[in-house]
């Protein structure tokens, strides 16, 4: 069998159900295969698309993706997209085309050192210099990626080696002497975080992106459930814990609820669950939650106390460690705890400015409102993100996706088309800016051409809304090359591509125009909200200030 | 936090790559690594790297943490925090005005005089980190021209738990 064909029985016995990418003259081998059809391909138009749409794709479907691109610039294409993923834990496949293997180090023509460029943003790659070793290579990939704390891998494979021949030999297992992540959590230390949890008065849950991670919904509502204890997510936690319950506090940091930011500063305990207390979370860090004392659950032995003293580590995989917890813990009765947090939350509620103007909250109500809480939301970053995160109300894991870590521009649209291919029974929006929706805009052919009807809800206020909100509040209103000058007409831009487009300017349009584009089930739909372009998002966490000490927002 | 120096041992598996990762680990965190030795081990497969780095202990922590966490790491163990020895080889140019003196401290120090020439002599020295300032301060008023260590490499001794 040649290498290539390789690639593609791996891929199949992966149970890879679709490959995003674009071709080059180093994978044509492999593309020579693909022209079988014994896999799914979906051609983009942009190689930092394809990565995003496979990241898209795990995070709404728990599985790992795939995607594929020629060497050199296809390959550095990829690299937003993969630092994306694993900045993110999210499980993926990169395959890169590299040159023959007698010219790599020889600058020939569209080389780059994609393992060297790739190496501080992978969780591990691959430069496979014999077709010998690609089989086990792959299933080594697909297992790095998907294990542990999730990542992307990179395979880089140069286009000599897709032509070899060899006998193929799918290894069932694999060894990897140097890589067993701990799965269970040290019993000791569980004992240790019953007692601390028994004897506290104001504890609070603090959820991470590890609880989807590991499939640990379910296993953390109980744990909530049984101990009375109330739970905060961080950006990539929501959907983690039902944000329609009574016990959940909403999102916690720089954009976090009032009540949930309070909440976690005058605790007495933090039960941290596969979050890793960024700076967007803990505010100013010398003076985080004073008070607490931190269990700290995390797959990742490096997370733990990196960024905060931690009382209580335990290592291993969420889910695990919440079931054991689960068995261990009584009620609590936290009466005291609680009428605090009611009283903050009714005197700081998520509030905004509902009158006669089109505001960005009210369409992301609206949207919650006309798909029932159960579509999949994607975002892009800035404004559009933090209202898509406060106004939406998730209330299952894999509903909301969202570039935390890195923060890319340009990662909505692509993911939400990703997570479409992968849920094509789902309705799927990307609540986007209209500055980050033109940094992958050319994705609505790919959208257009594979019938994915993803609808996308621009918040459009005409400038790269999220910096000029920081110019506003710490660069004495200087709008320094943050108007973005009004254009492009995004329905015309839409119609163009051959996808829908609706415009929106008032606030009676919102309702028909989300219900128009839900019944849309073919094309992609683009929805111009021309929203107050002045908005801004609150409450807010100055950088560098402590977590309590939140500016606007009030009602 | 007080800093120290430490000296770090990294089992690794002997593929290409794996330097680039361990140094790309230190640099991205913008940690200077002091003294780097590396060689194959009796297992081909399998190579040893002895690190030395300042830091405090958190730093130390992470740094030992994320060692861990690279795929092709086997074993990481800093040795500062045990009994262990060390050593290292260095070559030492020194003109050769006084050469008397000079063979007479570097026998004190039982080492030896690897090569004669006009104008300088080289001086090879084996020992702890101790010992090799001793030496060093007492060939310095002789005028070093040139100075080649191989850098540290450690190994934890008997008295080990
Ligand atoms: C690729 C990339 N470039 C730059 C930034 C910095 N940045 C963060 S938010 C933002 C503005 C985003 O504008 P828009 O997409 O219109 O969203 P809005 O904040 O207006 O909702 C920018 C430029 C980024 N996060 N990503």
């Amino acid at each position: 069998m040649s290498g290539a064909e390789i690639v593609v029985e791996a891929l199949k016995r992966e149970k890879v159900e679709v490959i995003f990418g674009i071709l080059g003259g180093v994978v044509l081998p492999l593309f020579d295969v693909l022209y079988k059809k014994e896999l799914r391909f979906i051609l983009t138009r942009h190689e930092q698309a394809a990565a995003h749409m496979a990241d898209g794709y795990a995070r709404a479907t728990g599985k790992v993706g795939v995607c594929v691109a020629t060497s050199g610039p296809g390959a550095t294409n990829l690299v937003t997209g993969i630092a994306t993923a694993y900045m993110d834990s999210i499980p993926l496949v990169a395959i890169t085309g590299q040159v023959a293997t007698p010219l790599i180090g020889n600058d020939a023509f569209q080389e780059a050192d994609t393992t060297g460029i790739t190496r501080p943003i992978t969780k591990y790659n691959y430069l496979v210099k014999d077709v010998e070793d690609l089989a086990r290579t792959i299933r080594e990939a697909f297992y790095l990626a998907s294990s542990g704390r999730p990542g992307p891998v990179l395979i880089d494979l140069p286009v000599d080696v897709q032509k070899g021949e060899t006998k193929y030999h799918y290894p069932e297992e694999i060894k990897i002497r140097t890589y067993k992540p701990t799965l269970i959590g040290h019993p000791l230390q569980i004992e240790k975080a019953t007692a601390l949890i028994k004897k506290s008065k104001q504890p609070v849950i603090y959820a991470g992106g590890g609880v989807i991670l590991s499939n640990a919904s379910s296993q953390l509502r109980k744990l909530a459930e049984i101990t009375n204890i109330p739970v905060t997510m961080t950006l990539l936690g929501l959907g983690g814990f039902p944000g329609e319950h009574p016990l959940s506090l909403g999102m916690l940091g720089m954009h976090g609820t009032r009540y949930a930011n309070y909440a976690v500063m005058e605790s007495d305990l933090i039960i941290a669950i596969g979050a890793r207390f960024d700076d967007r979370v803990t505010g100013k860090i010398e003076t985080f939650a004073p008070n607490a004392k931190v269990i700290h659950i995390d797959i990742d032995p490096s997370a733990i106390s990196k960024n905060v003293r931690v009382d209580i580590p335990i290592v291993g995989d969420a889910k695990n460690i919440l079931e054991e917890l689960i068995k261990k813990v009584k009620p609590l009765s936290l009466e005291d705890w609680h009428q605090k947090i009611k009283e903050w939350k009714s005197k700081y509620p998520l509030t905004y400015q509902d009158d006669h103007k089109l505001r960005p909250q009210y369409v992301v109500e609206q949207i919650c409102r006309l798909t029932k809480g159960e579509a999949i939301i994607t975002t892009e970053v800035g404004q559009n993100q933090m209202w898509a995160a406060q106004f939406y109300r998730y209330n299952r894991a894999r509903t909301f996706l969202s570039s935390g870590g890195l923060g890319t521009m340009g990662y909505g649209f692509p993911a939400a088309i990703g997570a479409q291919v992968g849920c094509p029974d789902k309705v799927v929006f990307d609540i986007a800016g209209d500055g980050s929706f033109q940094m992958n805009i050319q994705e609505l052919t790919t959208a257009v051409i594979n019938h994915i009807p993803v609808k996308i809800a621009i918040l459009n206020n005409r400038c790269l809304g999220m910096v000029r909100q920081w110019q506003e509040l710490f660069y004495g209103k200087r709008y320094s090359y943050t108007d973005l000058g009004g254009g492009p007409d995004f329905v015309k831009v839409a119609n163009a591509f051959g996808a829908k487009g609706i415009g929106v300017s008032k606030k009676s349009e919102v309702k028909p125009a989300i219900e128009k584009a839900m019944d849309e089930k073919k094309l992609p739909v683009v929805i111009d909200f021309r929203i107050e372009p002045e908005e801004n998002v609150f409450p807010m966490v100055p950088a560098g200030a402590s977590l309590n000490q939140m500016i606007g927002g009030l009602a | 936090m007080e800093e120290k120096q430490h000296i770090i041992s990294v089992t690794v598996e002997n593929r290409f790559g794996v330097l680039a990762r361990i140094a790309g680990l230190f640099s991205a965190r913008g940690f200077n690594i002091d003294s780097l030795s590396v060689a194959e081990t009796e297992d081909p497969t399998v190579s040893q790297m002895t690190i030395g780095v300042r830091g405090n202990e958190r730093i130390l922590e992470q740094i030992i943490k994320q060692l861990n966490k690279l795929i092709d790491v086997i074993k990481v163990q800093d040795l500062t925090s045990s009994d262990h020895l060390e050593r290292e080889l260095i070559l030492v140019k020194v003109n050769a005005t006084n050469r008397a003196n000079i063979t007479k401290i570097v026998e004190t120090f039982g080492s030896q005089v690897i090569d004669v020439g006009q104008k300088s002599v080289v001086i090879e020295l084996v020992g702890d980190s101790h010992r090799i300032q001793m030496m060093l301060k007492l060939l310095r008023p002789f005028g070093i021209k040139e100075i080649i260590r191989t850098g540290k490499v450690g190994i934890r001794g008997e008295g080990e738990k």
